[in-house]
């Protein structure tokens, strides 16, 4: 039983660490009012850099290219979006098929017509002294990659920057009310940018992690939908840092759980494990567990601001 | 919100040029030979008859139906991005209509399946308006959340109850000659669906253009605070119809693909219609009449693309980055449009 609950364990965190990084660049791109749903295309695109970085410049050099290549696409989502008031729901679907379409054309390109596997090497696991002897806990949440710690750091590090630093006060500023904060002399548009490249570099960095502390290879589509899994922890998580964490925990959980289910031999549909968390994401939106609300600027392109 | 009235033939031309150039010297910078891709491209999608109808139009019949209903929906404001979701359920309900009442003559059943897929889609789509309308909540995020599940359901449905009498197979036995749409002819795949999608798309441009109901629509989506303000118009409720339409025509193209072309459902009996849909309605600019011609342009690139990866070697997935330049290049001649003619963005 506990070697089950300790392989459930680190499944879930093991699952939940990208989630997690994405939807925390997420969480700060739509405190600033804005939804980039591109963001499964920068994981796409994260994914697709590590790959090139790795293979030329070693696994620190395939981090740095998976950002480099999510910052590249959210500037562009930026660019259409900030620069030309957009819609941020049509950019954000054109830049995702642009990125699929991009690094499946490139990775085609570079790397071969069949696509031959490609194994890179991996960061492997990081063994917490102490902290991995802990009863229950300890193998799951502290015998992890790096990008895991990552996570373990960022969370409380948002929370102060968001809720203690003139910076996320004017974030925040920006995703409630524009107008006004630009009246109160920040620079609405520029506050946007750099929470778009933030999000973009975390978003860069979750693709990174899914080849370069998880599979070891490449492949496309590996994405799998986890952008738009992320934007739904950042509503499951109602917009703050510990909330988003939680809620990559709880769908990191759900898909482990088809794991532990079939190893159970249990027979349960193991899809509704994996609806569950959607569900409950909008059992939350709809009140159903108290009172959760969006930032009121969120996804609007018209706000009358810098006219 | 993008869907003026401005020349759409002119939008179109500019969209085709972008698109041939761009695929053009994304090839050659990748190093294929943009010839033999564009020679198979063409051939593929209209280089003989069967090509064109059994290729190009039997792929284009979902993206117009799912254009559509994404074209009405964001006519109205209302942005419906679960197209995907409302295809699924549509395409499962209508699947389950299909093997439970597989004693009823063609003439009973084939309409029984259609409207079973319209009826999921649309309650599909509801739920969405019911959280929007009542709870406030963004239908972009609740519509993404509905996709999934969807997908889930699917999963689940090929894998416990509709799955096919051997269980092996994630997917439903072949569904009774009765419950196919019948082919224009014995030579080609064309099915009834493709009529049924053109009649849609030019119901909801008269509907739209000629009737109280379609002038309600466009005035709540491009203006609902004014709208609410002249007190002529219930918001909500147009807004929920407009919902309720579109997932119902996304719906129908979920029954139509299982009755018309796979005849049966399984997971990833959608390759993304519903996002596609997208470009096709925006490069539509929002009109139904509009949409069957990009609808019928993307099933060509669509059904080109498999051609040109057999043929050339050229990945097919070069497709999505033609997409995405069509909507790019449209925001962004749609935006220096505005800012020229009014001089302040909306």
């Amino acid at each position: 039983m506990s070697a089950a609950a300790n392989a459930f364990l680190e499944a879930t965190v093991r699952t939940a660490t990208p989630l997690a990084l994405a939807a925390m660049g997420e969480l700060v791109v739509e405190r600033a009012g804005v939804i980039n749903i591109s963001l499964e295309g920068v994981i796409a695109a994260g994914a697709f850099g590590a790959l090139v970085g790795a293979t030329h410049a070693g696994v620190a050099g395939g981090f740095f290219v998976a950002m480099l290549f999510g910052v590249a696409l959210a500037l562009v989502f930026a660019l259409f979006t900030i620069w030309l008031r957009a819609d941020q729901i049509i950019t954000g679907t054109a830049v995702t098929l642009l990125a699929v379409g991009l690094t499946g054309t490139l990775y085609r390109a570079l790397y071969g017509a069949a696509g031959a596997a490609l194994s890179i090497r991996t960061i492997g696991s990081l063994r917490i002294p102490g902290l991995s002897a802990l009863p229950l806990i300890g193998p799951g949440f502290f015998d992890q990659p790096a990008t895991t710690y990552a996570v373990y750091i960022l969370v409380p590090v948002m929370w102060w920057w968001m809720y203690r630093t003139h910076a996320g006060l004017a974030v925040r500023a920006v995703g409630e009310s524009p107008a006004a904060a630009e009246a109160a002399g920040i620079r609405v548009d520029r506050v946007r940018l750099l929470a778009l490249l933030f999000g973009g570099a975390m978003g860069g960095l979750a693709g990174g992690t899914l080849v370069l502390a998880q599979a070891g290879t490449f492949a496309e589509g590996m994405s799998a939908g986890r952008g738009f899994i992320a934007i739904a922890i950042v509503v499951l998580g109602r917009w703050h840092p510990g909330g988003v964490a939680l809620a990559a925990l709880v769908f990191g959980g759900a898909s482990a759980l088809q794991f532990l289910l079939q190893a159970l031999g249990l027979a349960l549909p193991y899809q509704l494990f994996l609806a569950l968390p959607y569900l409950l994401t909008l059992a939350a939106l709809a009140g159903v567990a108290g009172r959760v609300r969006a930032p009121a600027a969120l996804a609007r392109a018209d706000d009358t601001y810098g006219t | 919100m993008i869907g003026g009235r401005r020349s759409p033939r002119r939008f179109a031309a500019y969209a085709v040029t972008l698109l041939v150039l761009s695929t053009g010297l994304l090839l050659g910078a990748a190093g294929f030979d943009v010839r033999s891709a564009f020679v198979a491209l063409v051939r593929g999608s209209a280089g003989s008859w069967y090509a064109l109808g059994s290729g190009t139009l039997v792929r284009a019949t979902p993206l117009i139906l799912t254009g559509l209903a994404v074209a009405v929906a964001f006519r109205a404001g209302v942005f419906n991005i679960g197209a995907e979701g409302q295809f699924l359920v549509g395409a499962a309900a209508g699947a389950a209509v299909a093997l439970s009442m597989r004693s009823l003559p063609a003439i009973a059943l084939i309409p029984a399946v259609l409207l079973a897929g319209v009826l999921a889609g649309a309650a599909w789509a509801w739920v969405a308006a019911v959280l929007r309308t009542r709870f406030h909540v963004l239908e972009v995020i609740s519509t993404i959340m509905l996709n999934f599940i969807a997908a889930y359901l699917v999963s689940y449905l090929v894998r416990g109850p509709l799955q096919e009498p051997s269980h092996v197979n994630p997917q439903t036995e072949t569904i009774v000659v009765a419950a196919r749409l019948p082919r224009f002819g014995a030579a080609t795949r064309l099915h009834l669906g493709f009529g049924i999608a053109i009649a849609a798309c030019l119901g909801a441009w008269w509907a739209i253009r000629y009737t109280a109901a379609g002038f309600r629509l466009r005035v709540a989506g491009a203006n609902a605070h004014a709208a609410r303000s002249a007190g002529l118009i219930d918001v909500e409720r147009v807004t929920t119809r407009a919902f309720l339409i579109s997932g119902g025509v996304a719906g129908l193209a979920g029954a139509i693909e299982v009755s018309g072309v796979t005849y049966a459902l399984y997971e990833n009996i959608s390759p993304g219609y519903g996002f596609t849909a997208i470009a096709v309605a925006l490069l539509a600019r929002l009109n139904p009449a509009a949409v069957i011609v990009t609808g019928i342009l993307f099933g060509a690139l669509e059904a080109g693309a498999s051609a040109m990866q057999r043929d050339a070697g050229v990945p097919s997935v070069v497709v999505s980055v033609v997409e995405a330049g069509i909507i790019l290049a449209l925001v962004a001649v749609e935006r220096a449009r505005r800012a020229s003619s009014t001089g302040v963005s909306e």
